[in-house]
């Protein structure tokens, strides 16, 4: 998680010369006026240039979750905010709208590359519209293109930050309700005890689980547990030796465990590692593990003779 | 306090009231040591129910005390270990060994009357 919210916060190499502070504004004196003309340009060229933009998006089968119609909405609003944000120098506005979009569109399977994608296209299009005004002197390009640069980069910028932002809020809103969908310990027989473990085992759930199952066993009296991970869908050296200590923990308390629904991967996962599995009972799948179970309990299950049914109606 | 030892049939009964010293620990290894001969037992169940915290110390005197029991003839078992202590013991990496474990006094009689009776069963075989 950290390693990520790290990644959002680099900047682009322009976005360092304008300082980390938010309220920096852009630009000073001069570049002041030619942000203004800028944005005068861009005014005037409203209609044409967003359409070239909505056209160019579509040309490159950006944002296909969304209809034509929506496309364009949204690009006529990115597209005020941007001029906004030339003419104001502020992001804020731009910021609240980009989470905003993120919020709408992220649900609807939009990807980070289409969104830095369209941002990017827009850039391009202004860039380009500005060449051709411009490029009968060359002095003048270069000196607008230094304005237009910088604003643009911190522009493209905020709306990527922002859509990874949202992203990563949705990511830990999710991981909150996995962790809140606590595992079951239930009882199946006397004395017996099944853990079905689904979704990804962390040290905190690790923990967490280990507890419950130890108050399961004294709560339940239970001689055996079955712990199922056939819902696990990966085993590192952590998670194994949570395992191991779960296992020796139980046993403690006098109860053998029984692991099942080791799939091949994690198999060879646990024997490339090394775990000791002399102290474990393993058996393939759950069925398996309750046989087993019932075996060691001195359970035996018969089936009931289709004349013993009969008798018993 | 000395720990008071219970002969029940064939076997020693070690209920720790309270939690113990150190040397309170290598009396009670010593008192079972020579009633384990004296009584004859063929198995021994030490109770620590009453015992929150379970150190490095405790471990290893209670796997000696099997160890020495096993070379006098009786299995042990150590019973009621809470849950909290369990989960301890294996974050700080102490285990038991080869020692036996049962939830309760009453499991760890069913299991020894189990261990008793397999090995009547080897010796007839014999």
């Amino acid at each position: 998680m950290n390693g990520k919210k790290k990644d959002s916060r680099r900047r682009l190499p322009n976005e360092e010369a304008l300082g980390d502070a938010e309220d920096v504004r852009i630009g000073q004196g001069p570049t002041v006026q030619l942000l203004s003309e800028l944005v005068a340009h861009l005014r005037e060229n409203r209609t044409q240039l967003r359409e070239e933009w909505a056209r160019r998006i579509t040309e490159s089968e950006l944002l296909m979750a969304m209809t034509k119609e929506e496309i364009f909405k949204e690009a006529t609003a990115v597209y005020d905010n941007y001029v906004a944000v030339l003419e104001t120098g502020s992001v804020e506005s731009l910021q609240a709208y980009a989470r905003d979009l993120s919020e709408r569109i992220i649900p609807r399977g939009v990807e980070t590359r289409e969104v830095l994608g369209i941002v990017l296209l827009l850039r391009d299009v202004l860039g380009r519209s500005l060449f051709k005004k411009y490029q009968g002197d060359i002095a003048l390009l270069n000196r607008v293109l230094d304005a237009y640069e910088p604003a643009a980069n911190r522009i493209a910028n905020t709306v990527g930050v922002s859509f990874v932002q949202e992203r990563e809020r949705i990511i830990r809103q999710q991981q909150e309700a996995i962790r809140e969908l606590s595992t079951p310990v239930l009882q199946v027989r006397e004395r017996l005890l099944i853990l079905p473990i689904i979704g990804v085992i962390d040290p905190q759930r690790a923990r967490q689980l280990t507890e419950q199952l130890l108050r399961g066993i004294r709560a339940n009296r239970a001689k055996v547990v079955v712990i199922d991970i056939t819902g696990v869908p990966s085993v590192d050296s952590t998670v194994a030796n949570h395992l191991v200590q779960t296992v020796d923990a139980s046993r403690l308390m006098g109860a053998t465990v029984i692991v099942t629904g080791l799939s091949s991967e994690i198999a060879q996962t646990l024997v490339t590692i090394g775990v000791d599995l002399a102290k474990m009972k393993t058996v393939g799948d759950l069925q398996g593990g309750i046989e087993e179970a019932e075996r060691l309990l001195g359970y035996k299950v018969t089936m009931v003779t289709a004349k013993e049914q009969a008798s018993l109606k | 306090m000395r720990v008071p030892i219970l002969k029940q049939g064939n076997y020693l009964i070690a209920s720790i009231q309270s939690a113990l010293s150190d040397f309170e620990l290598l009396q009670l290894r010593d008192d079972l040591a020579s009633q384990v001969g004296r009584f004859r037992s063929r198995g021994v169940i030490v109770d620590v129910t009453v015992l929150d915290v379970m150190d490095s110390f405790a471990v290893r005197t209670l796997r000696a005390i099997s160890q020495i029991a096993r070379m006098r003839g009786a299995e042990t078992v150590i019973v009621g270990i809470q849950p909290e202590v369990a989960f301890a013991m294996v974050q700080l990496g102490l285990t038991l060994g080869q020692v036996e474990t049962a939830l309760d006094l009453e499991e760890g009689l069913a299991l020894l009357e189990v261990r008793s009776k397999q090995t009547d069963n080897n010796d007839s075989e014999k």
